[in-house]
C-alpha cells in the first residue's frame, strides 16, 4: 500500500519513530470504498509506522459542473445527469481526490 | 484569452533551437523546491501536511512510461475487462492476422499461471508475463519493468493484458496512450454503470462474442446508452472472434491509432 510506503519514507526523513495521526481526503467518487479500505487497513499497516496512528478520513462528496449549461451541482454517481438540462456531459469539480492530507510523526 | 487566469493564449509562441550559446548566466536562476509545511508540535512531535496523492508515485512512473512509448513511437494499448471477456483470444487471433504488417510486443498480467503467456508466445511474437500473486492490478513500475525486459523496437504496438477485474485497474494509470474496456454479450448490459470508472477512463469499448447475441439477452442499445451516460465520448467495436464479424474494424481503428496518429517531431 502506497499510504505505508509513504509514511516510512516520511518518518525516516525526519528521524522520527513512527506515526501518531494521519488524515486522509478520499472523494466520494475515487472509488474508495470505506468499509474496504477499513477491512484492510488492520493488516496493510501491522508491523509498520503506521501501526498505532490515529486515522482520520475527510470525505470530499462529489461536485460536477454541467459542459452544456455551466450550472454546478452535487453527484453522488459519476454518471449523474445534469439536473436542469438533462445532458451527460460533466466536468468532476471535486469527489475524486484520493490524498495524504497530512500526518503526525513522533 | 484564457478561461483559467486570463492570460493571453492567443500569442504566438515560440520554440526555437539554440546554437549560440547565450549570455545568460545560469546561476542568476532559483528555484524554490516546495516542500511540505511542517509544524512543531510539543514534545518533539511534528506535523507534515503533505497533501500528497495517494497515486502519486503511480502517477509518475506512468508518464515515464508515457515518455519512453512516445520517444519511440510505441503505440501502448492497455486492455482492460472482466474475466473470461475473451481478451486473451482476441490478443491472439490480432496477432496471428496482423504480425506480418506490424511488430508486436504483449505483456500479459495474471494472478497465478503463464497459461495467458504461452498462447501468445505459440503466435512467436515477444511476451512478458507479470503474475501479480494476490495483487488485482497491474502498475506503472510493472510496465516499466517488463517493457526493459521486451525491449520493444521503435514503432511497434504494445499490448498490455491487464488483470481480469473491472475495478481496481481503473485506477491505475500504466502510461498507454489508449485504453480499451472489452465486454462480452454474456455479461450484463448494465456493467457501464455498475463500473463506471473503467467506462469513463477507456476510449474504446469492444463489444465482444457478438455471434451469441441469439442466444443471450443483452441489450446492445442499453449498453451503448449507459456507456455514454458515464463516458460521452467513448467509441464502440462490435465483433466476434469466432464468426470474425465486426474484427476488420478492429483492425482498422488499430491501424487508425498506429498510422495516421503518429506524433509530429520538430
Amino acid at each position: 500500500m502506497s499510504i505505508v510506503e509513504t509514511a516510512e519514507e516520511k518518518v525516516k526523513e525526519h528521524h522520527a519513530h513512527s506515526v501518531e495521526e494521519i488524515d486522509l481526503v478520499i472523494g466520494d467518487l475515487a472509488g474508495i470504498d470505506s468499509q474496504a479500505l477499513e477491512f484492510a487497513w488492520d493488516s496493510a499497516v501491522k508491523n509498520t509506522v503506521l501501526q498505532k496512528a490515529r486515522k482520520n478520513i475527510i470525505h470530499m462528496p462529489g461536485k460536477a459542473k454541467c459542459l452544456e449549461c455551466d450550472c454546478e451541482f452535487d453527484i453522488k454517481d459519476q454518471f449523474d445527469q445534469c439536473p436542469l438540462c438533462g445532458e451527460p456531459l460533466l466536468q468532476i469539480l471535486q469527489g475524486k481526490e484520493l490524498q495524504i492530507k497530512s500526518m503526525i510523526l513522533t | 484569452m484564457c478561461a483559467t487566469c486570463g492570460c493571453d493564449n492567443e500569442a504566438k509562441i515560440s520554440i526555437h533551437r539554440i546554437d549560440q550559446p547565450t549570455s545568460l548566466n545560469v546561476d542568476d536562476i532559483q528555484f524554490t523546491p516546495v516542500e511540505p509545511r511542517i509544524t512543531p508540535l510539543p514534545n518533539g512531535r511534528k506535523q507534515i501536511d503533505l497533501e500528497q496523492d495517494i497515486l502519486l508515485k503511480n502517477n509518475l512512473s506512468a508518464e515515464r512510461n508515457r515518455g519512453y512509448f512516445l520517444a519511440k513511437n510505441i503505440l501502448a494499448l492497455n486492455l482492460v475487462s472482466s474475466p473470461g471477456s475473451g481478451k486473451t483470444s482476441l490478443l491472439e487471433k490480432t496477432l496471428h492476422e496482423l504480425k506480418t504488417q506490424h511488430s508486436f510486443y504483449v505483456i500479459e498480467g495474471d494472478q497465478q499461471t503463464s497459461n495467458d503467456a504461452d498462447r501468445i508466445a505459440s503466435t512467436q511474437v515477444p511476451v512478458v508475463q507479470i503474475n501479480t500473486g494476490k495483487g488485482c492490478h497491474l502498475d506503472s513500475d510493472m510496465i516499466w519493468n517488463a517493457t526493459q525486459q521486451l525491449n520493444p523496437a521503435n514503432d511497434s504496438i504494445l499490448f498490455i493484458e491487464n488483470i481480469g477485474n473491472l475495478v481496481c485497474p481503473a485506477m491505475f494509470d500504466l502510461g498507454e496512450q489508449k485504453r480499451v474496456v472489452i465486454i462480452s454479450v454474456t455479461e450484463g448490459d448494465d456493467k457501464p454503470l455498475k463500473y463506471p470508472d473503467m467506462f469513463q477512463s477507456s476510449q474504446l469499448c469492444i463489444i465482444n462474442k457478438v455471434d451469441l447475441l441469439p442466444y443471450v439477452k443483452f441489450d446492445m442499445e442499453n449498453v451503448k446508452k449507459y456507456a455514454k451516460r458515464v463516458n460521452p465520448a467513448i467509441q464502440f467495436i462490435e465483433l466476434s472472434c469466432t464468426s470474425d464479424e465486426g474484427i476488420s474494424d478492429w483492425y482498422e481503428w488499430l491501424r487508425k491509432e498506429k498510422v495516421e496518429k503518429i506524433p509530429v517531431y520538430g
